[in-house]
C-alpha cells in the first residue's frame, strides 16, 4: 500500500464521517422537535408513545440500535439487504437516536420559557403557531445552545460507531490501514481529525452563543 | 353602550371557588378600578375576562357579542372562532410583571403584533409605534432590549405594546406592584393621561388614592364576591364599613 492510497482512504473516511455527522443533524434536529411536541401532547397516547421512544433510544446502546436498523429488515421481513443500505441505515440509526436526546433538550428549553410569554402573545392575538415560532422558539434556541453543543460534540465522536455495520468512515479506515501496515500513524491521524473536527464545532457553537447574547 | 358586561361569573380551581358570583359592566370611556384584599380573585377575574382562564358559569359579553355564555343545559360555551377573534381584538392586557419579549427590541415589542397579527404594513406599524413611544417618553429607548430598561420603562413599553393594537378596552393587573414609588408615579402618570383621553380601562390596583382620583367606578371584591360597586364617593363612604376598614388598613 502506497502512502498515496493510505491518504486517499483516510480522506474518504473523513468525508464519510462528515457526511454522517451533517445528515444526522439535518434529520435529528427537526425530528427531535416533533418528538418534543409529542412528548408534551395532552393526548396521553401520543405523549406516552413519545416517552417510551425516548426511553428506549436513551436506554440502549447506539451500536445495538444501528445493528437493529441494519439487520432488522432481513430478520423481520426477510428482505435482502443491499449494500447501499449500509449508509442509509447509519443515517436512520443516528437520526432516531439523536432525535431522542434533542427532544429532551427541546422539552426542557420550552418548559423554561415563562408561561407569561405565551399569555402575552395570546392576548396580542398571535395564533398558537405564531406564538411558538415568533415568541417561544427564539428563546428556546438561546437556552438550549450549551446542551446541544455537548450532544453535537458527542456525535462527532459517535460517528465512529458506524464501523459496526462496516461503513467505511474515518475510524474504520484507520483501523484497516493500521492492521495492514502494522503502524500507529493512521490512528494518530484519526485522533487529530476528530480533535480538529470538534474544535471547529465548538468554535461555531461559541459564535452562535455570542450572536444570541444581545439579550438576557 | 356597554363595552363589557360580565354576568354571574363563576370560576373554580378544583374545589376552590375563587369567583362565586361576579357581575359588573364597563361603559365606553369609563375607568373602572377593582380593589380588594389579596386572594379575593381580582387577577382571576381579569384572566377570565381576557380568556386566559375558562369560566365555569355566567357570561362574558363584549360590545353586545357573547364571548362566553351558558347553554340550555347550564354548560358554559365559548363563541365560535370568528366571534372570538373580534372579541380578542377588542381588548388588551398589561401584566404586573410586564411579560415583554426579551429577544425583541422595544420597537419590535411594540410593532410585532400589529404587523404579524393585524397584518398592518411594517412602515405604518413602525410609524405608529414610534409615535406611541414618544408619547410615553421612550423615544430614546426604541432600540434597547427589555433587560436594559428600568421597571417603569418596561411597564410603559408594555402599555405601548398593548396600545399599538388599538384596543377598545385595556385591562391592567396591578401595573405598579413591582415598582418602587418613583417608578410607580411614572406609570400612574401614563395611565392618568390615558384616562383623560377617555380610554376605557379596567384597573386592578392597590393604589387607593390613585383609584379614587381616576376612576368613574370602583369595584370592591372579597372572597369571590363583589361587596360594593359604584362611584368612588359612594364606595369609599360610611355606607361600606368593610371597604373603609380595608382602605383604613392600607393607609393607616
Ligand atoms: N391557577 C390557579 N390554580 C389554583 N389556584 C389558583 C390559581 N390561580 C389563583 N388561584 C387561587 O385563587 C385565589 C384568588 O387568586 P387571585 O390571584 O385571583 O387573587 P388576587 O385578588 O389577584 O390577589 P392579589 O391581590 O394577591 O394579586 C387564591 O386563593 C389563589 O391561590
Ligand atoms: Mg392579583
Amino acid at each position: 500500500m502506497t502512502v498515496q492510497t493510505m491518504i486517499t482512504q483516510l480522506v474518504f473516511g473523513m468525508i464519510t464521517s462528515i457526511e454522517i455527522f451533517l445528515l444526522t443533524l439535518i434529520f435529528s434536529l427537526p425530528l427531535g422537535l416533533l418528538v418534543a411536541f409529542a412528548r408534551r401532547s395532552r393526548n396521553a397516547l401520543v405523549s406516552g408513545a413519545a416517552r417510551v421512544y425516548i426511553s428506549i433510544m436513551r436506554g440502549t446502546p447506539l451500536m445495538l440500535q444501528l445493528m437493529v436498523v441494519y439487520f432488522g429488515p432481513y430478520y423481520l421481513f426477510g428482505m435482502r439487504i443491499a449494500s447501499s443500505y449500509r449508509f442509509i441505515a447509519v443515517i436512520i440509526g443516528f437520526s432516531i437516536n439523536y432525535a431522542a436526546y434533542f427532544a429532551e433538550i427541546y422539552r426542557a428549553g420550552i418548559e423554561a420559557v415563562p408561561i407569561g410569554q405565551s399569555e402575552a402573545a395570546k392576548i396580542l392575538g398571535y395564533t398558537r403557531v405564531q406564538t411558538f415560532v415568533r415568541i417561544v422558539f427564539p428563546q428556546v434556541v438561546k437556552r438550549i445552545l450549551p446542551p446541544v453543543t455537548n450532544e453535537i460534540i458527542t456525535l462527532v465522536k459517535d460517528t465512529s460507531l458506524a464501523f459496526v455495520i462496516a461503513v467505511a468512515e474515518m475510524f474504520t479506515q484507520a483501523k484497516a490501514i493500521a492492521a495492514a501496515q502494522t503502524t500507529m500513524v493512521p490512528f494518530i491521524a484519526a485522533g487529530i481529525f476528530y480533535y480538529v473536527f470538534n474544535a471547529v464545532v465548538a468554535f461555531l457553537m461559541e459564535m452562535a452563543e455570542k450572536k444570541l447574547s444581545y439579550y438576557e | 353602550m356597554d363595552l363589557l358586561e360580565i354576568n354571574h361569573l363563576k370560576k373554580n380551581f378544583g374545589d376552590l371557588e375563587v369567583l362565586k358570583d361576579i357581575s359588573f359592566r364597563v361603559e365606553k370611556g369609563e375607568v373602572v378600578s377593582i380593589i380588594g384584599p389579596s386572594g379575593s380573585g381580582k387577577s382571576t377575574l381579569l384572566r377570565c375576562a381576557t380568556m386566559l382562564e375558562r369560566i365555569d358559569g355566567g357570561e362574558i359579553i363584549y360590545n353586545g357579542e357573547k364571548a362566553a355564555f351558558c347553554n340550555e343545559d347550564g354548560k358554559v360555551v365559548y363563541a365560535d372562532k370568528k366571534t372570538m377573534r373580534s372579541v380578542k381584538d377588542s381588548f388588551g392586557l398589561v401584566f404586573q410583571n410586564f411579560n415583554l419579549f426579551p429577544h425583541m427590541s422595544v420597537l419590535q415589542n411594540v410593532c410585532d403584533a400589529p404587523v404579524h397579527v393585524q397584518k398592518r404594513s411594517k412602515s405604518e406599524a413602525e410609524e405608529t409605534g414610534r409615535a406611541l413611544l414618544k408619547r410615553l417618553g421612550l423615544s430614546d429607548r426604541a432600540d434597547a432590549y427589555p433587560d436594559q430598561l428600568s421597571g417603569g420603562q418596561k411597564q410603559r413599553v408594555s402599555i405601548a405594546r398593548a396600545l399599538a393594537m388599538n384596543p377598545h378596552i385595556l385591562f391592567f393587573d396591578e401595573p405598579t406592584s413591582s415598582l418602587d414609588p418613583e417608578l410607580t408615579a411614572e406609570v400612574l402618570k401614563v395611565i392618568r393621561s390615558l384616562a383623560e383621553e377617555h380610554m376605557t380601562m379596567v384597573i386592578v390596583t392597590h393604589e387607593m388614592q390613585f383609584a379614587k382620583q381616576v376612576s368613574d367606578k370602583i369595584v370592591f371584591m372579597e372572597n369571590g364576591f363583589i361587596l360594593a360597586q359604584g362611584t368612588p364617593d359612594r364606595v369609599f363612604s360610611e355606607e361600606n364599613p368593610r371597604v373603609m376598614a380595608f382602605v383604613g388598613k392600607l393607609t393607616g
